[in-house]
Order: structure tokens, then C-alpha cells, then sequence
């Protein structure tokens, strides 16, 4: 019997869903799936890939309503548990970003500040279900004279809140050493000096852009595992770069891709949205996030059934480069390489340093494969498609 | 940043001595006292916790010295709340012990407190805040 080539719609993945038989598997079974029996037969076999990734992911915030006052008010100034919110918006809308820190805090002035509350913070208490104080100032206009406001809310009471993430997921990202010889204090982690530790920050073979690396099913309206709850992408993320150098089976290099993503706040969780702070560098967001990644064909079966020996990352020096602007390669390491715990880096062992939790990875990626199998999350048709390249 | 809890134990020829008073102004330390007591033969325990900038608190306990009072950190115990803690692996870039480690392969980072000095490193380096400093309570009754 000739072969047909296995394809597939989403539509079609949908209506398999519906009916319970979709079959869905994660992105570490689809590596060994795709090893075994190869990918043309994965493709038949097999209709959804999970992802997952959870880890600090800086460019992220919520764009808040806070309700009208009585009387009412237009907010010039707002804070959130003493961390400013951006309130040059309408007149009680704000956006809280992730790594402002709180107004009082000693920031830097004693090397490494700790940075113990920000807007990663407030984010994550109102997600609890926590009293979080606002206090807002105003210069009153005709329509709006109140000129100060200082309250109460959570997140229940709140009339909208949206949790919308600039720039999340990034696909690949630098492994991070310091050749100085001091200790350096960064967003990868604190770095010893002469390469006394390699810190990475990826879910590898998990991590949602290295399992779609041409963004194929990936686009505005791309719905997601976004903090516990469904979110969509909604486009490419800031600093989307689809033309960083790749490697033959497509990914890239570097970093490069990257997700605009929202959800709404209400739904999610404190587990998979958590405040964070990098000791000496400021606030974040720990961000949970995993996305769905339809088996349309064969090709899609190659792309996810990539393994953590065939990705790769480049080593770059934070304690002198990366300040300066001019990060260049010390050497190309492989997510395999790093897992295991040590690299060997100028003939010396390295320990290596995760940022981003792979147990919570592997979380992400189950619960986002039963949402699917029970029939509870159904994939949809990107819109408009990130930015992509032509492919190898 | 720096904190710790310290007993102060003092002749009695310093019991009238404003050491307290001097710790703050002197060298900009904040203090939380937990206990204080004058024993009969007019000796003094102060426990207490010190806080400021490392070199400050450093020349404060050589001022306590210099001055003839015996200055001993207490028994510290180190907690992992396990609900904040996401098993990162942050904390395992500067942990001199290993009691923080990564176990493989699932990368679940493994807390074993046996191995703990209690150097307060990953307190300061954890990202969630989820390792945190508890004093030995029993040292205050
Ligand atoms: S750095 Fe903190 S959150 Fe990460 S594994 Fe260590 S204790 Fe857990
Ligand atoms: S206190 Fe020091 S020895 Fe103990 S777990 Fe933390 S870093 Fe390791």
C-alpha cells in the first residue's frame, strides 16, 4: 500500500478533541517517540505536542482598571503596595510592569540590594487573592476633581485585569559566565568569578519556540497555558528575532524568537505566577507558560521531536562583554551538556546552573495535556503568524 | 543588607555602659531585642538580632569586644518553605556545601539540611525568597 503523507488541519485535531480520541503527548515523549519510530509515523500517530516553560521572565506586567471613584478622579501618579503603576493612560486605567521595584527600596545602594518586593510582587499577591493598597494622586480637572486616592482593592473587586506579557518564551538564550574575577550579581543568577559557574535559563527540549521553530502554528490568536490558566499570543514579542543564526534541524543558535502573550489575571494562579526578585539586579515575574503544538504533518513531527543533545546555546561573558554591549561567543554548549550538571569550558569543569525550573516545565506540559484530552482545550488557528524566515 | 541574631554576655562592670545606644549611632546598626536579663551577680545576657551594612555590623561586634563583652552568634537553622520554592536550581550556584543540589534527571533540586552550615548564601540568592533563616527559639526561654 503506498504511503500518503500524513496531513492534517487543526480543525480536524479540534474535532478529535471534542470526541476524546485526540492523542496528546508531551514534548519529552514526543522525543523519544519521534527517536523510535520516526518522524512520518509520529505524525500519523500523534495530533498535539505539549510544552512548557516556567521561569523569570522580565517583560511582563497587567494592565489594570481599578473602577471610577466617587467623586471622581483621573490617577497622574498611582502606586501599588508602594510600587509605582504606569498611570499615563485613561483615567483609571494603569499598567503594573514586573520588575518596578517598590519606591523605598535601598535599589543598589548596598551591592547586591535585594530587591525583595516589585511589581512582580503586587502581580502575584493580587493573583492570591491578597489586599493590595493603591494609593493614587490626581490634579483634578472639571470632570474629574478628586486629587487623591488611597484604598483597598483585590483582585475579585477589580473591574479588569489583564495580565499582558511584552516579551515572554524567549526561544534559546545565552548561557551566562563571568571572567572577572569577582562575584557578579545579574538576571541569570549570581555569577563566581573565573567561570566559577555557568547559569542557563530554558526548559530545552520543553520550552514551547524550540518545538516550533519557524513559528508554523504560532500567531496572534494562538491560545496557550498562560499562569494557570488559558491565554493567547498576541503577536511577536519585543525583540523578536527570527534571523538569528540556526543550526541544520532549524533552530536557532541564539536567542530569537520570542511572544507578545495575555490572559486574564482572574484565572490564574500564584503557583505558575510568581513574584521574583534576581538579588543585585531588581523584581520579576516567574511566568508560567506552555503551548500546544498541533502535529499537522511530518515536518511538525521532526520540529517537536527535537532532543536537548541537538539544541544548542552560546556561552557569554556577563562579567565583561555583556556590559559593554559587545557579547560575542566564548563557545557553543548543547542543553544536553548543560543538564548534566558540569561543562567543560577553556579545559576546565564548570558547574552549570539552571534559572528556569524543569520540574515546573514538566508540570506545565501534563496539565496543558489533560486539558486536551478531556476535552476542556481546544487549539486555535493563528491569525496572523510571527515573523519568520525561510527554512533550511 | 546583613542580619544576625548574637548573644551578648557582660561583666557587670559594663552593665551600665549605653552599649545599645552606641550600636546605632556609632555604626548605623538597628536591633531587635528578644530578650534581656541581669543575672544576681549582676552579669548580663542580651539576645538579640543586628542588622546593617556588613562592614558595620563587623566594626560593631569589634566595639563590643574591644570592651570586654563576649559576642556569640546563635544557632541558626535554615528553612526551605517548599511551597514558595519552584526548583530552580538558582540557589545551587552558590551553596559551599551541596546541601542544595540538583537530583538528576529531573532536575528536582534537593534541600538536605544536614549539610547546611547555615551560611545564608541561598537566602539571599533565591529568587522566590523561599529559603529563610530561623532562629533557635530555645536559646530565648
Ligand atoms: S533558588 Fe529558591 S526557588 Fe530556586 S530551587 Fe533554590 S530554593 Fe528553590
Ligand atoms: S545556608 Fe549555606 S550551606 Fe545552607 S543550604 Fe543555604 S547556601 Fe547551602
Amino acid at each position: 500500500m503506498p504511503k500518503r503523507k500524513t496531513s492534517k488541519t487543526i480543525e480536524e485535531i479540534n474535532r478529535k478533541i471534542k470526541q476524546g480520541k485526540a492523542v496528546v503527548v508531551t514534548a519529552d515523549e514526543m522525543t523519544d517517540i519521534v527517536k523510535g519510530k520516526g518522524a512520518e509515523k509520529a505524525a500519523r500517530e500523534i495530533d498535539v505536542v505539549t510544552t512548557g516553560t516556567f521561569a523569570p521572565m522580565c517583560s511582563s506586567g497587567a494592565f489594570i482598571n481599578f473602577g471610577h471613584t466617587k467623586p471622581t478622579l483621573k490617577a497622574s501618579k498611582v502606586w501599588l503596595n508602594g510600587v509605582p503603576a504606569y498611570a499615563g493612560l485613561a483615567a483609571v486605567d494603569i499598567y503594573i510592569g514586573a520588575t518596578e521595584p517598590a519606591e523605598d527600596d535601598p535599589l543598589n545602594r548596598v551591592h547586591p540590594g535585594q530587591f525583595t518586593y516589585g511589581g512582580g510582587h503586587v502581580i502575584e499577591d493580587l493573583v492570591a487573592g491578597k489586599k493590595v493598597r493603591l494609593k493614587a494622586t490626581a490634579y483634578g480637572t472639571d470632570c474629574y476633581p478628586r486629587q487623591e486616592v488611597d484604598k483597598k482593592i483585590t483582585l475579585s473587586e477589580l473591574p479588569y485585569a489583564m495580565l499582558l506579557n511584552p516579551r515572554n518564551g524567549y526561544q534559546n538564550y545565552n548561557c551566562a559566565i563571568n571572567m572577572t574575577d569577582k562575584t557578579i550579581y545579574t538576571y541569570m543568577g549570581v555569577l563566581k568569578p573565573k567561570a566559577g559557574n555557568a547559569n542557563y535559563s530554558t526548559s530545552g527540549q520543553l520550552s514551547p519556540l524550540f518545538n516550533d521553530p519557524y513559528y508554523l502554528t504560532l500567531g496572534l490568536g494562538t491560545r496557550i497555558f498562560l499562569g494557570g490558566t488559558e491565554g493567547y499570543i498576541i503577536g511577536p514579542g519585543t525583540q523578536h528575532n527570527p534571523g538569528a543564526k540556526r543550526g541544520k534541524n532549524g533552530v536557532p543558535l541564539s536567542p530569537a524568537g520570542t511572544v507578545m502573550v495575555m490572559g486574564d489575571l482572574k484565572g490564574m494562579s500564584p503557583k505558575w505566577i510568581t513574584g521574583v526578585r534576581m538579588l543585585g539586579y531588581g523584581c520579576s515575574l516567574a511566568v508560567g507558560l506552555g503551548i500546544p503544538i498541533p502535529i499537522l504533518n511530518e515536518e511538525m513531527a521532526r520540529y517537536t521531536g527535537v532532543s536537548d543533545e541537538e539544541l544548542f546555546t552560546q556561552i557569554i561573558d556577563y562579567g565583561n562583554d555583556y556590559p559593554k554591549g559587545e557579547a560575542v561567543s566564548l563557545g557553543r554548549v548543547s542543553y544536553a551538556d548543560l543538564k548534566s550538571g558540569t561543562i567543560s569550558f577553556k579545559g576546565e569543569d564548570v558547574p552549570t546552573v539552571p534559572v528556569s525550573s524543569r520540574v515546573r516545565a514538566v508540570e506545565i506540559a501534563n496539565i496543558l495535556k489533560e486539558w486536551i484530552e478531556k476535552g476542556k482545550f481546544l487549539l486555535t488557528e493563528g491569525q496572523e503568524m510571527l515573523p519568520t524566515v525561510k527554512r533550511k | 543588607m546583613y542580619s544576625k541574631m548574637v548573644s551578648l554576655r557582660f561583666p557587670k562592670s559594663n552593665v551600665n555602659e549605653p552599649i545599645i545606644a552606641n550600636l546605632v549611632k556609632k555604626f548605623d546598626l538597628t536591633f531587635n531585642i528578644l530578650k534581656a536579663t541581669i543575672y544576681p551577680r549582676k552579669e548580663g545576657l542580651v539576645v538579640m538580632e543586628l542588622t546593617g551594612h556588613r562592614k558595620n555590623y563587623q566594626q560593631g561586634v569589634r566595639y563590643l569586644k574591644g570592651i570586654g563583652i563576649k559576642v556569640e552568634n546563635i544557632g541558626q537553622d535554615i528553612r526551605r518553605d517548599d511551597d514558595k520554592c519552584y526548583q530552580c536550581g538558582a540557589c545551587t550556584a552558590v551553596c559551599p556545601t551541596g546541601a542544595l543540589s540538583i537530583q538528576r534527571p529531573e532536575m528536582a533540586v534537593i534541600f538536605e539540611k544536614d549539610k547546611c552550615s547555615a551560611c545564608e548564601l541561598c537566602v539571599l540568592t533565591c529568587p522566590a525568597l523561599a529559603m529563610e533563616t530561623k532562629f533557635d527559639k530555645t536559646l530565648l526561654s
